[in-house]
């Protein structure tokens, strides 16, 4: 694709779902390049249509494999599916190493599925800022279920809850952890739990413990009349699957119904608000900070004055 | 410069099922600050270029240790260009004799780098790739 292709024509292309100019977009919306700009406002205009499913529970929880056998069931029902898969950079580095791909090996061949790794970016709330835009594309280019899958290890990584029509936490037996995780927040969030890898003995103490703290924390879903399910499954079976995809099916049509549909949308528009006002927020003052941080910081350093004063001196100085 | 992370697939093409070398350059490039997709071993050069297609990464790094380069190449080449991805920067790494890295080098990869290369040298020839070709 050289000479450098116009995100216009980029855009065209990618409503015939050509894949290298999917994945061109993406590449443009994570480096947020004002060229795109124009044409990501175009396909938020254009899009609309997807069933956005999160997925998020702690490392090991078995997302992963969950994300390949569920997009295999999907695509049986004829959708295409769009999969999302973030994990965490490096703080060190601000690299990041993205695996989740080799638990999907099987989907690589199907024209009806695109997959796309991508890392967090330093970004607080589990979400890369590039992840909403992926949705996007993907929901512009045809394709009628998006799972997005997202690290969750407590309160502050949950953000794909507000981003996602329908929300799964994945919890399963034997990290020792589960319970913890919940605990962290996950409990709220969840349209629907699951608790994977249910061909193990001590699965169903997890399930256990999983429907006793749903029961004592009554205010669950977001939804108020919906009640939240736990689905015990095994991606190694097969278990449960159909369960799953019957209580998806029951959520998206619940959410669908005038009120909460209208609620959630609601939602998440103000989500994507806030998090892109957030991103050029934190562009601009990058920017225009940096002529003053040096000085900033010495004072600091010195004890001249103290951090709170001086952020705010910072930030009168670099934004007005 | 790019102004985002440099995206690379490591994809392990034949039937050598050794991947212990290929993860200690996936740690290598992290620790450098690129962002890694590792898509796990056996892979036909089909499937790898689909899912470096869907990434859009930067650079394609294929290895191979069973004997097949010169097969493989020409097929991912091939195959990059009908899906409209000839952009896309191809290095080799594994275990070959000298007379096969200038034959890859005349198909189009970009560099081989073989089992003993540094990794700071591997790190820096992306890099330098990378910044030669530019935002795309
Ligand atoms: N016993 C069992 N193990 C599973 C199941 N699903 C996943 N695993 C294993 O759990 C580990 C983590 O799986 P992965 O999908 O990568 O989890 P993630 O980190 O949550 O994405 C892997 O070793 C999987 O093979 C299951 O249904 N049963
Ligand atoms: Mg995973």
């Amino acid at each position: 694709m050289s000479p450098y292709v116009p995100s216009g024509e980029l855009v065209e292309r990618a409503a015939t779902g050509e894949t290298a100019a999917i994945g061109r977009l993406i590449s443009r919306a994570e480096a947020n390049m004002a060229e795109a700009r124009g044409a990501l406002a175009e396909i938020y205009l254009r899009a609309g249509r997807s069933h956005v499913i999160g997925i998020t529970g702690v490392p090991g929880s078995g997302k992963s494999t969950l994300v390949a056998s569920l997009t295999a069931k999907l695509r049986r029902k004829g959708s295409k599916v769009g999969v999302i898969a973030v994990d965490p950079s490096s703080p060190y580095s601000g690299g990041a190493i993205l695996g989740d791909r080799i638990r999907m090996s099987d989907l690589v061949m199907d024209p009806g599925v695109y997959i796309r790794s991508m890392a967090t970016h330093g970004s607080v709330g589990g979400l890369a800022h590039a992840t909403l835009s992926a949705i996007d594309i993907l929901d512009f280019a045809g394709f009628d279920t998006i799972i997005v899958e997202t690290v969750g290890v407590g309160q502050d990584e949950v953000e794909i809850a507000k981003a996602s029509h329908t929300t799964i936490v994945v919890s399963a037996p034997g990290l020792g952890d589960e319970i913890q995780a919940i605990k962290a927040g996950m409990l709220e969030i969840a349209d629907i739990h699951v608790v994977s890898k249910c061909d193990r003995s001590d699965a169903n103490k997890t399930l256990v413990d999983i429907k006793q703290m749903l029961t004592l924390d009554a205010a669950t879903s977001r939804l108020p009349a919906w009640r939240t399910p736990v689905v015990g499954l095994s991606s190694y079976t097969g278990d449960g699957y159909p369960e799953l995809v019957e209580e998806i099916e029951k959520h998206r049509a619940f959410a669908s119904g005038v009120k909460p549909s209208a609620a959630r949308e609601a939602s998440i528009a103000s989500f994507r608000l806030q998090k892109t006002a957030e991103t050029l927020l934190m562009d601009r003052f990058a920017t225009s900070s940096a002529r003053f941080r040096k000085s900033i910081t010495e004072r600091l350093q010195k004890r001249e004055s103290d951090p709170y004063s001086l952020a705010n001196e910072l930030l009168t100085l670099s934004l007005g | 410069m790019l102004t985002r992370p440099i995206r690379v697939l490591l994809a392990k093409v034949g039937l050598d099922g050794h991947d212990r070398g290929i993860r200690v350059v996936a740690r290598t490039l992290r620790d450098a600050g690129m962002d890694v997709i590792y898509s796990g071993l056996h892979r036909t050069p089909e499937e790898v270029v689909t899912a470096a297609i869907q990434e859009d990464v930067d650079v394609l790094g294929v290895s191979l240790l069973s004997g097949v380069q010169l097969t493989v190449f020409p097929k991912i080449f091939r195959l990059l260009d009908s899906k409209g991805a000839n952009d896309m920067i191809v290095v080799a790494g594994g275990v070959m004799p000298d007379e096969d890295v200038l034959e890859l080098r005349k198909m189009g990869v970009k560099e081989v780098m073989l089992q003993d290369t540094p990794p700071d040298m591997i790190v820096a020839t992306l890099t330098r790739l990378v910044s030669e070709r530019g935002e795309r």
